[in-house]
């Protein structure tokens, strides 16, 4: 099996890797690039857990193939926070307990993400609905959902003052 | 397996057509599961997005062509398409979620020829018509002629699906799609129903389109449901007609999701439902 040679854009920064035909940008993402802050959940799309954007569309990674973002730009949970400074959402999921074990984070983090670059102000309908394909088994969702639109508040407080 | 993303329909085809197990990749998100589990080993994939016009939705004198390779998402963002299609747009928009909505297309929907497939009653009550390039040429047919049973087509080998073009909007007309599942999102249909519905000046049915999915081997379209609204306003005698035809149409499973008796009972109700929805769509267009 020949190796694919894909040159893509990675949180704003251009790199290049090596993949098999049939591996997914979900593990080239972790095996390749060692940007392993998205996880593998189900690995058939239903739980969420690998979600990053590619040409800020939020996707499963794990039903993409690493080929197919030749020329792409795909963000990730790592470029979330800028260094150390986390962003609203981090910050919010911290002060609500929006997590126990973290696996599902990235993935809730990534997607809420996508959300308020579209909607700054979502009713918690509108949360649910789009975090439904998010799934995580110990919060029962409440405190992720109450941190998306404590954050959304946040940040429209923030644009307001800047 | 190898990977191609060809630039040109040709291309696509001559992959399709020299190796003998080749398979269009667009959205990925039943093909990669697919993979995954090991249900099919293709040779190589033919990822079809990179070819011009497999990522538009253009205008089609009057109507839409939606190439093969557009996204759910993309769709129910598209201003125009929700203005005349609102009952396909909202059947895009209850595919899985909003991460496989990001990927999954409509003719990929098709293609798997799941009989619960969301979008495919909806295209065939809007009367699209799906564009097929294969070797010996371009075709098209209408959509309820796309597959034949579970997770089989008509595509014939080294053929691939350009496109889906739906037809000039009438004055007066509206399409909406229902389906149950019992939750509120993330599932898969018991029952769908896809109506389009145009009227005269008099307000009376002139043109009527009734599809239902999850009820048989593949989606159907329901002629004598679509007779039973032609020539009346939409009243509860016509919609009475429309649920027996539409009950009568009925050969589903029974099964963890819903039985016989439920699925048949359900699809009156929803072709109902569905059937009053499109008309209230079709004089709202008005003003």
């Amino acid at each position: 099996m020949s190796q694919i040679h894909v040159s893509t854009t990675v949180n704003g920064d251009a790199v290049e890797f090596l993949c098999e035909p049939d591996e997914t940008l979900l593990d080239a993402l972790r095996d390749r690039l060692g940007l392993t802050g998205t996880k593998e959940g189900c690995g058939t799309g239903d739980c969420g857990a690998c979600s990053v954007t590619v040409d800020g569309r939020l996707v499963c990674s794990c039903l993409v193939l690493g080929a197919e973002a030749n020329g792409a730009s795909v963000d990730t949970i790592e470029g979330l926070g800028q260094g150390d400074a986390l962003h609203p959402l981090q910050r919010k999921f911290l002060e609500h307990a929006a997590l126990q074990c973290g696996v599902c984070t990235p993935g809730f983090l990534v997607a809420a993400k996508s959300l308020l670059d579209r909607n700054p102000d979502p009713t918690e309908t509108e949360v649910r609905y789009w975090l439904a394909g998010n799934l995580c088994r110990c919060t029962g969702y409440d405190k992720i959902v109450r941190a998306v639109i404590d954050a959304a508040a946040d940040m429209r407080s923030q644009a307001a003052q800047s | 397996m190898q990977y191609a993303a060809p630039q040109t329909v040709e291309a696509a085809i001559d992959l399709l057509t020299s190796h003998e197990g080749a398979h269009v990749l667009a959205g990925g998100t039943d093909l990669l599961v697919q993979l995954r589990s090991d249900r099919v080993a293709p040779e190589v994939i033919v990822d079809i997005k990179r070819i011009d016009g497999m990522k538009s939705i253009r205008d089609d004198s009057g109507g839409f062509r939606i190439g093969a390779a557009v996204s759910a998402a993309e769709i129910t963002e598209h201003a125009g398409l929700g203005a005349a299609w609102p009952g396909l747009v909202e059947a895009a928009g209850l595919i899985g979620s909003t991460q496989v909505q990001g990927r999954a297309t409509i003719v990929g929907n098709l293609c798997n020829a799941s009989p619960a497939a969301d979008t495919t009653p909806a295209l065939i009550a809007a009367g699209a018509r799906i564009v097929i390039s294969g070797p010996t040429g371009t075709r098209e047919i209408p959509a309820e002629e796309m597959t034949t049973g579970p997770g089989r087509t008509t595509l014939a080998k080294g053929e691939l699906v350009e496109a889906v073009r739906l037809p000039t909007r009438a004055a007066r007309s509206g399409d909406a799609y229902l389906r149950f599942i019992p939750r509120t999102e993330m599932d898969i249909a018991v029952v769908g129903a896809g109506v389009s519905l145009s009227f005269d000046d008099a307000g009376m049915c002139q043109a009527a389109r009734v599809a239902l999915g999850a009820v048989a081997p593949k989606a159907v379209l329901v002629a004598d449901a679509a007779a039973a609204l032609i020539g009346t306003a939409i009243d509860d005698a016509a919609l009475e007609q429309l649920a027996q035809a539409c009950a009568a149409a009925c050969n589903p499973i029974d099964d963890k999701r819903g039985t016989i008796e439920f699925r048949t009972q359900v699809a009156g109700v929803l072709a109902k439902r569905a059937a009053v929805a499109a008309k209230e769509r079709a004089f709202a267009a008005q003003k």
